[in-house]
């Protein structure tokens, strides 16, 4: 099977609160806090899509987009 | 179906703090669900009074918000009128245990099918951090400045002993076990309680020094184990989490219906 890849991360800014919580669990460190306190996609290659930073948001403020999977 | 078509958008942001457990157990309910595939229209949320009980007004399913610990009593009645009908009923520490201990040891005690969640903050966040039944021994609240001298219930234990069918405990850390028990909690054909430890920043994290959401969920990670690990032995201290009992019998509402049959055949 092949491996998702990431397509986008779709971010509701205004629902997010900056816990930080996608932040300090995201595995490959894709995710930062902004200025504004506000999650922010720093290193997209990295993303695994193992969605953990959208499962575990109490805000419902993320959502991890992959492409449609192409079988090889 | 998208997460969104499952909330009220109307109603976000929500109004918990930020990084409140209880977000992270709304988001994985919705995840249960969807994987179920069930129905908004055949689901009822039944909640209390308190910062969980927020929830049912959150999600867009049928829903109550109700009195004080007494979401498990609109619940039978509910289910005993519509027994055809899917049963959630979110509930804090304080609201399922304290204020409803009585309607939760008999639901329980009757096995009838509904999912009891019980969002374990340890605290009463909503009127300013008091301490609860679950705060346990030696923490620190608004009402115990000195520390807390009462003991916590075993939430677990008390729901086998009370005649739970179906019990279970997950954290807000491990939410990909969470959804995996929810989902074999709504499915489970009797009294199901999933408790799950959620964490309260603002009042029990602050009160107790126990440091940010992030901080808190890392002592979940680091301080729970799976049922009946090798850890646990060497560890008595650490806090199991897994599906504790799933077990038959006989539903309430189905028993419940036998007697009107029976009332029938007599009264001819």
């Amino acid at each position: 099977m092949a491996k998702a890849k990431l397509k986008e991360h779709r971010i509701q800014t205004d629902w997010c609160k900056g816990c930080g919580i996608c932040v300090a669990f995201c595995p490959k460190s894709v995710l930062e806090l902004n200025a504004q306190d506000k999650v922010s996609v720093v290193r997209p290659q990295d993303c695994i899509c193992c969605r953990l930073c959208e499962l575990r948001c109490p805000d419902l403020a993320i959502e991890v987009v992959a492409e449609p999977e192409v079988s090889e | 179906m998208p997460v969104k078509d499952y909330i009220r958008e109307r109603f976000f942001p929500h109004m918990w703090c930020p990084g409140c457990g209880h977000g992270i157990v709304m988001n994985a309910l919705i995840r249960a669900i969807e994987d179920l595939g069930l129905s908004k229209n055949e689901i009822v949320m039944v909640s209390g009074i308190g910062c969980s009980s927020r929830i049912s007004g959150y999600l867009d399913f049928h829903t109550l918000h109700t009195l004080h610990g007494r979401a498990l009593a609109f619940a039978t009645g509910v289910k005993m009128g519509l027994p055809g009908l899917n049963i959630i009923v979110p509930m804090g520490d304080g609201d399922a245990l304290a204020i409803g201990g009585n309607h939760f040891i008999h639901a329980a005690r009757r096995n009838i099918e509904m999912t009891a969640i019980i969002m374990n903050n340890r605290i009463y966040g909503m009127t300013g951090g008091q301490y609860s039944p679950l705060s346990g021994y030696g923490t620190l609240a608004t009402t115990a400045p000195y520390t807390n001298i009462d003991y916590d219930f075993d939430v677990v234990e008390l729901s086998i002993a009370a005649g739970a069918t179906f019990v279970a405990r997950a954290t807000t850390y491990h939410v990909q076990q969470m959804i995996d028990v929810l989902k074999k909690a709504i499915l489970h054909e009797g009294f199901s309680v999933v408790e799950i430890l959620s964490q309260c920043p603002t009042y029990f994290g602050r009160k107790n020094k126990m440091g940010s959401a992030v901080e808190m969920m890392a002592y979940y990670r680091d301080h729970t184990t799976p049922l009946g690990s090798k850890a646990k032995k060497e560890n008595p201290d650490l806090i199991e989490r897994g599906i504790f009992v799933q077990k038959e019998r006989p539903e309430y509402c189905r028993e419940y219906d036998k007697i009107i049959e029976r009332a029938k055949t007599k009264g001819k």
